[in-house]
């Protein structure tokens, strides 16, 4: 498996007429861990989800590669099989379908007619990851999301992401409103697939999550776009001081979107 | 094409073909009545659903099927009712003929009569002519109830004595492969504190030529009786369809419904249940899957008459392509029917642009002394989910599939046998594709 790349040269987006990301520069690489933090507002979580393919967010210029092939180019199934993965804010419920059947789908969308991966193993590796992320097994059979409380879908994006193997992942605001039992939790779901092979994106307001994922790189969002970039470093100076440093220093007022310097 | 309001069928043709099949005076005198008033009555008309472009009234009447062992049966009809050892009580119409009947001795022993109506009316014309489109739906109702009474072609009698419990389903199985239309009727009688649980499908093949289905079923539970009735309908493309099932529930008894509506065609079908007796009850599941340009109307009706009955609907429809179907709901609770309860949901689901649903709960109540609840939607597929499941690696077609399946699951999951169950999930399954 060669390690994934993307890139990302110059991204705009808007929704509904309104741009949200204003020229963004991005790039990951396998075996890379990259946290995009910023305060609300700045375009984060737009940015995952129009790599992903939202059906909301228009992407008007740029030119976002996965592994060397136009992302921009692919529908939203195709980006997955790619191996894209996004870990949602606020993953939908659907009911009549129970985990376990959907994710056994999701895992044979991949595979060729004839090469679906057999009862016995699913089940086995299923068991194995929940057990890791501390999940109860009565996860497997209840509906989609449905009537979960927002940790366990949390956790529950977090299997999906490990059953399913991408080579990159989107986490965004995976951290929110977790305690800190189910942040570690998390955490440890993420390491478990750190490997050369693997690319992971993280989107969070606070540096807690990064106490125990320690990202290679971070990068500081405003005004739809990445104003500042550092090693892990960085991060614990804004958990320290804030985000006013970084807009005094570049001469921020408002750091949101809409709000030119 | 226009409908004339004449009938190609006249007294002659009635006299000739009763006489054909040797049936009882009784039969053929009221078979006359009622061609008469099929003459003078007005067609049924649906809530909002326009019918009179709809052809109900002309067709080929009478083909033929042939008596056959077990081995022989078509491989479809094989597929609905099991192994020989599993259809142990099974009826197999083909055609309007009786094909193939099996009924298992210690439940003749108990005095279960199970037959088709042509040979009840003969051997058991008491008990027939006790039942047959009196108390529940009447002939004169419309021209197509009417109709139905002159034409019928055959369908199935079942009896159950007083105090027999039966375990093993009854099946039936009607199925044409001919373009003469399906006149079928079907009597469900259970007398005092006896059980029973018949199931049956409805199959043709004419999806390429025109044809007509008037199709009537009538239970009856007597006190602490209790009827499960589970019907696959799964009529082809061809088949314009007039339907109606209806319920008599005594003293505590029990009429459960769980109906898969699946046909292709145009169809007009009218489920009703009459809570007579005190502490009555009844259930009906529906499921629904329109397609094509099918236009359908259904109805799901219940009528609290006793005191303490309870009756609960719950529909769920997904409409594809350019299909549009119509869900009336309603519970009637009479006066004097205190403390009474009526319940019902429908819940529709479109797929496309040009789909079209439309759910109307109703609920009438005479009597202050009750409790009554309903609840409608009817929406779009989620643009969200859909995002969400393929964002996931499954395709656009695949994760329609699993929504549809998630949305009619809280139904099909409560449907009362795992056959019935098994039935839907594959007449589903090769919907959605």
């Amino acid at each position: 498996m060669s390690a994934p790349n993307l890139k990302i040269e110059d991204l705009r987006v808007s929704i509904e007429d309104k741009e949200i990301i204003k020229g963004l520069d991005l790039e990951i690489n396998g075996g890379e861990i990259h946290a995009v933090m910023g305060p609300n507002g700045t375009g984060k979580s737009t940015l995952s989800a129009a790599l992903m393919g939202h059906p909301k967010y228009e992407v008007t210029s740029g030119k976002v590669t996965f592994n060397g092939k136009d992302l921009l180019e692919m529908e939203v199934d195709e980006r997955a099989q790619a191996g894209l993965f996004l870990a949602m804010q606020y993953p939908s419920e659907v009911s009549g379908i129970t985990n376990a059947d959907f994710l056994r789908s999701a895992i044979n969308a991949k595979r060729e007619e004839g090469e679906e991966i057999s009862l016995m193993k699913f089940i086995r590796e299923l068991d194995k990851k929940m057990d890791l992320l501390e999940m109860d097994n009565t996860f497997a059979h209840r509906y989609l999301n449905e009537g979960f409380s927002g940790g366990e879908k949390k956790r529950n994006e977090i299997l999906q992401m490990m059953m399913l193997e991408p080579k990159l992942a989107i986490l965004d605001e995976i951290d929110s409103g977790l305690d800190i039992d189910a942040l570690k939790v998390v955490a440890k779901g993420v390491n478990d697939m750190r490997s050369p092979d693997f690319g992971c994106l993280i989107i969070t307001h606070y540096q807690r999550l990064l106490n125990y994922i320690t990202p290679d790189k971070v990068h500081v969002m405003m005004q739809g776009r990445i104003v500042k970039s550092g090693g892990p470093e960085l991060a614990h100076r804004l958990e320290a001081e804030g985000y006013d440093w970084i807009k005094e220093e570049l001469g921020i007022k408002d750091e949101t979107v809409g709000q030119e310097a | 094409m226009s409908v004339d309001t004449s009938l190609r069928f006249d007294k002659d043709y009635v006299n000739g073909f009763s006489n054909s099949r040797q049936e009882p005076a009784w039969l053929q005198e009221l078979r006359l009545q009622a061609l008469e008033l099929a003459q003078n009555l007005p067609m049924p008309k649906p809530d909002k659903t326009k019918i009179d472009k709809w052809n109900f009234t002309e067709f080929k009447h009478e083909a033929t099927g042939k008596a056959v062992a077990f081995n022989e049966l078509p491989e479809d009809v094989k597929a609905l009712i099991g192994s020989e050892e599993e259809a142990k009580n099974v009826l197999v119409i083909h055609n309007g003929t009786p094909v193939y009947a099996a009924l298992e001795q210690d439940v003749k022993d108990q005095g279960v009569i199970y037959t088709d109506l042509l040979t009840a009316a003969k051997e058991h014309e008491d008990l027939v002519k006790k039942y047959f489109m009196k108390e529940a739906v009447s002939i004169d109702e419309n021209r197509l109830t009417a109709l139905h009474a002159a034409l019928f072609v055959n369908g199935a009698f079942l009896y159950v004595p007083k105090n027999v419990e039966l375990s093993a389903p009854i099946q039936a199985v009607y199925y044409q492969d001919d373009k003469a239309a399906l006149f079928n009727h079907v009597i469900i009688a259970v007398e005092d504190n006896s059980s029973v649980t018949y199931v049956e499908n409805y199959l043709s093949t004419n999806d390429n030529t025109d044809s007509v289905t008037n199709i009537v079923s009538e239970v009856f539970a007597a006190s602490g009786a209790k009827v499960v009735y589970g019907a696959v309908d799964n009529l082809a493309k061809g088949m314009t369809s007039y339907v109606n099932r209806r319920g008599r529930a005594g003293r505590d008894a029990r009429i459960e419904w769980a109906l898969g509506q699946f046909n292709d065609g145009n169809t007009v079908s009218d489920n009703t249940t009459h809570l007579i007796g005190d502490g009555s009850f009844t259930d009906t599941k529906t499921v629904t899957i329109g397609r094509g340009d099918q236009k359908q109307n259904f109805v799901a009706q219940i009528f609290n008459h006793g005191k303490s009955s309870e009756g609960y609907i719950l529909t769920h429809g997904v409409m594809k392509d350019n299909a549009s179907s119509i869900f009336n709901g309603i519970t009637k609770i009479e006066h004097g029917a205190t403390k009474s309860h009526g319940e019902q949901t429908e819940r529709v689901l479109m797929l496309s642009e040009k789909a079209r649903g439309d759910a109307n709960p109703i609920l009438l109540i005479d009597e202050d002394d009750v409790t009554a609840g309903h609840a409608a939607s009817v929406g779009r597929i989620d643009p969200l989910q859909m995002f969400y499941l393929m964002s996931r690696g499954i395709s656009k077609a695949e994760a329609e599939r699993l929504i549809i399946h998630g949305f009619l699951a809280p139904v099909v999951s409560q449907m009362p046998l795992e056959s019935v169950k098994k039935r839907l999930v594959e007449v589903i399954e090769r919907k959605v594709r």
